[in-house]
């Protein structure tokens, strides 16, 4: 069998049968193509579509999960319902502490402020924040840089604008760096721009000023406006969001099985839900694709049965020269599989050009749809590997068809 | 050389059976030019295509070169047809997307020779048949003279014991006919043993004995005076 493959007249029957029969080659190989293409092509566009949700979620630490108060729902320990819940550092650094599995807590304060400069002026959220804040949530930083420790440090009068604010401030093509604005007749100098991009996952921002100095011109003290927890990538964030609560409402005094007493938005959640998606997207593309090129493969089947019926006389007249019906299945098999192989490539190439199209169409720029639509190599050569070994089965049809009648039947068609 | 003893042959049809062959006693020497004669449902085909291995026999005994042929696989049959027979039919029988000399290549394609060995034999061939200007012709662009010429070639190219023939110029005029018998008395001449299926008389009386066939069994089997088909030509 072996050297049968490596025959150079095997492959010179196989030219011949397969070049002499162009319209059957030209419909066979049209069957498994376009299975094959459709295959990539749905593949790498699955994939183009995860890259998208990778990058809107690329500047979120997906482990994270977000905890603000609210209003309690149960009485408990002599405290009505209905009370105010209040989060505070202290509250941050003791989650911090005790909760197993959590990487950092980013405490954040917010405010909606009216910013002025010069005698342009807009109404923006201003936030407090900790350098943390960038590793949970990655700035876009187009100009300059982000609050540090030292800003924290020495309460400094600093601010991070959105590129949003810095449009509706500046005129054009004017650098912020360095630049003041004022917010509560104080004044902040501008250390940075960022941009939010086009498509929004979480909450968006517009200005940032150090912690501490928002704590100390709006009087906040030890409160804080919300926490983000982030939990190291090996823990479960839906269970470090429960202990959380648990905590915070024996720091708090609150009920155990209260469940309004705080909000939260759990973006590992939610990002879990995209990536169940993707995964049930990519699964049902597996489906179509295999789906597709079995059909296909068995068009092959098909074609070359009416083929060897075809061609009963030719088989006819080989065993009466003396080919042996383990030559005449084997030819008709290599005959099968380079078909599906021929097919394939064909497919494969076609499917890479259209791929190539929709990255060119759909995979540029910020707001795109489908960033770098690609298919591994593995999966293409997992692919031909599956169309070889059904080739090799549907096949076997044809080529036993084609033993089972005897040569002396064969040779009477006419 | 070929001994058949009390051969029987019966094909189903629906539910009774055809008895086609009825104990055929036959033997052939070696050199020997034999026609088998007799109207359509005789059996001649039949018997023709026992011998060549293409059917097998229900009953009796059929020794080829004092091989006993029986019960062959099918693998078995493919390589003594491809040793011991060669076959030329009335339709010719050429693959049509071969040349002519990729068709007469074939049986030593099978016989597992190499390319150039077996290209070289086979123009060899085509050569003594004198169609070695044709070579790279498709069956297509040849006469029905030339195509016969081509499959004889191939029939020849493994160089068989035997040539089995069944009726040969069956498709041909008259003038071609006795051309193509010409060649193949020429190759009785040589030494080749030959069975060819015939009704037609004259080319039945260019064999050196006539075998006739009546209802499965032999009416009479005669040894002739050879017309030479040279004279017609």
């Amino acid at each position: 069998m072996i050297k049968f493959l490596f025959d150079i007249d095997t492959w010179q029957e196989l030219y011949d049968s397969i070049s002499k029969n162009k319209l059957r080659t030209i419909v066979t190989i049209f069957g498994v193509g376009f299975g094959i293409f459709l295959l990539i092509v749905l593949l790498g566009s699955a994939r183009g579509m995860e890259n998208s949700f990778n990058k809107l979620f690329g500047s979120f630490a997906t482990n994270s999960v977000f905890v603000w108060g609210q209003n309690t729902s149960k009485p408990f320990k002599g405290f009505q319902e209905g009370r105010r819940v209040q989060l505070s550092l202290t509250d941050a650094k003791k989650v911090e502490e005790n909760i197993e599995g959590v990487e950092f807590v980013v405490p954040r304060n917010q405010n909606r402020a009216d910013v002025v400069r010069n005698f342009l002026s807009g109404s923006f959220t201003v936030n407090g924040d900790y350098p943390l804040l960038d590793r949970v949530q990655k700035k876009k930083l187009v100009h300059g840089r982000f609050i540090n420790q030292n800003d924290i440090d020495h309460n400094k009068k600093v601010i991070v604008i959105s590129e949003d604010v810095y449009k509706q401030l500046f005129e054009k093509d004017k650098n912020p760096i360095g630049e003041f604005v004022q917010i509560n007749t104080i004044n902040f100098m501008i250390i940075g721009m960022f941009e939010n991009g086009n498509v929004k996952v979480g909450p968006t921002s517009d200005m940032h000023i150090p912690f501490t100095t928002f704590q100390q011109i709006y009087n906040e003290g030890d409160k804080i406006g919300w926490m983000m927890i982030t939990g190291k990538p090996e823990y479960d964030i839906k269970q470090i969001e429960e202990d959380a609560k648990l905590l915070l409402k024996n720091l708090n005094k609150i009920h155990p099985k209260d469940k309004r007493a705080f909000g939260s938005f759990n973006l590992g959640n939610e990002y879990a839900k995209i990536t169940g998606f993707l995964t049930g997207m990519q699964f049902l593309t597996w489906f179509v694709g295999i789906a597709t090129l079995i059909a296909g493969v068995f068009s092959i089947g098909n074609i070359l049965l009416i083929t060897v019926k075809e061609r009963t006389k030719e088989i006819g007249v080989r065993r009466a020269l003396g080919a042996t019906p383990l030559e005449i299945k084997s030819q008709i098999i290599i005959e099968a599989v380079s078909l599906s192989l021929i097919a394939s490539i064909i497919g494969v190439i076609f499917g890479g050009f259209t791929l190539i199209i929709i990255n060119h169409f759909w995979g540029q720029g910020d707001d795109a749809t489908l960033i770098n639509p690609s298919v591994s190599i593995g999966v293409v050569l997992t692919a031909l590997l599956i169309l070889i070994i059904l080739g090799t089965l549907i096949g076997l049809i044809p080529a036993f068809k084609a033993t089972s009648i005897k040569p002396i039947e064969a040779l009477r068609e006419e | 050389m070929l001994k058949i003893n009390q051969l029987h042959k019966s094909y189903p049809i629906g539910d009774t059976s055809l008895h086609v062959l009825k104990g055929i006693n036959i033997s052939v020497n070696e050199g020997e030019m034999v026609a088998i004669m007799g109207s359509s449902g005789s059996g001649k085909s039949t018997l023709l295509n026992i011998i060549g291995m293409l059917d097998e026999a229900d009953a009796g005994e059929y020794i080829l070169d004092g091989l006993p042929i029986n019960n062959l696989t099918e693998k078995k049959a493919a390589v003594y047809r491809n040793k011991f027979l060669g076959f030329i039919f009335q339709s010719f029988n050429l693959i049509n997307y071969k040349n002519a000399l990729e068709n007469v290549a074939l049986p030593l394609y099978y016989q597992g020779m190499k390319r150039k060995e077996r290209q070289e034999l086979a123009l060899f061939h085509l050569e003594k048949v004198g169609l070695k200007d044709w070579a790279k012709h498709l069956p297509k662009e040849l006469s029905g003279g030339q195509k016969q010429r081509v499959a004889i070639a191939r029939a020849l190219a493994a160089n068989p014991k035997l040539l089995l023939a069944d009726e040969p110029t069956g498709a041909l005029d008259t003038k071609t006919s006795h051309d193509i018998m010409a060649f193949i008395q020429q190759l009785n001449d040589e030494g080749k043993t030959i069975l060819m299926v015939t009704h037609e008389e004259d080319i039945a009386n260019m064999c050196k004995r006539i075998v006739r066939l009546r209802d499965g069994v032999i009416m009479e089997d005669k040894k002739i005076n050879q017309v030479r088909a040279e004279q017609y030509v």
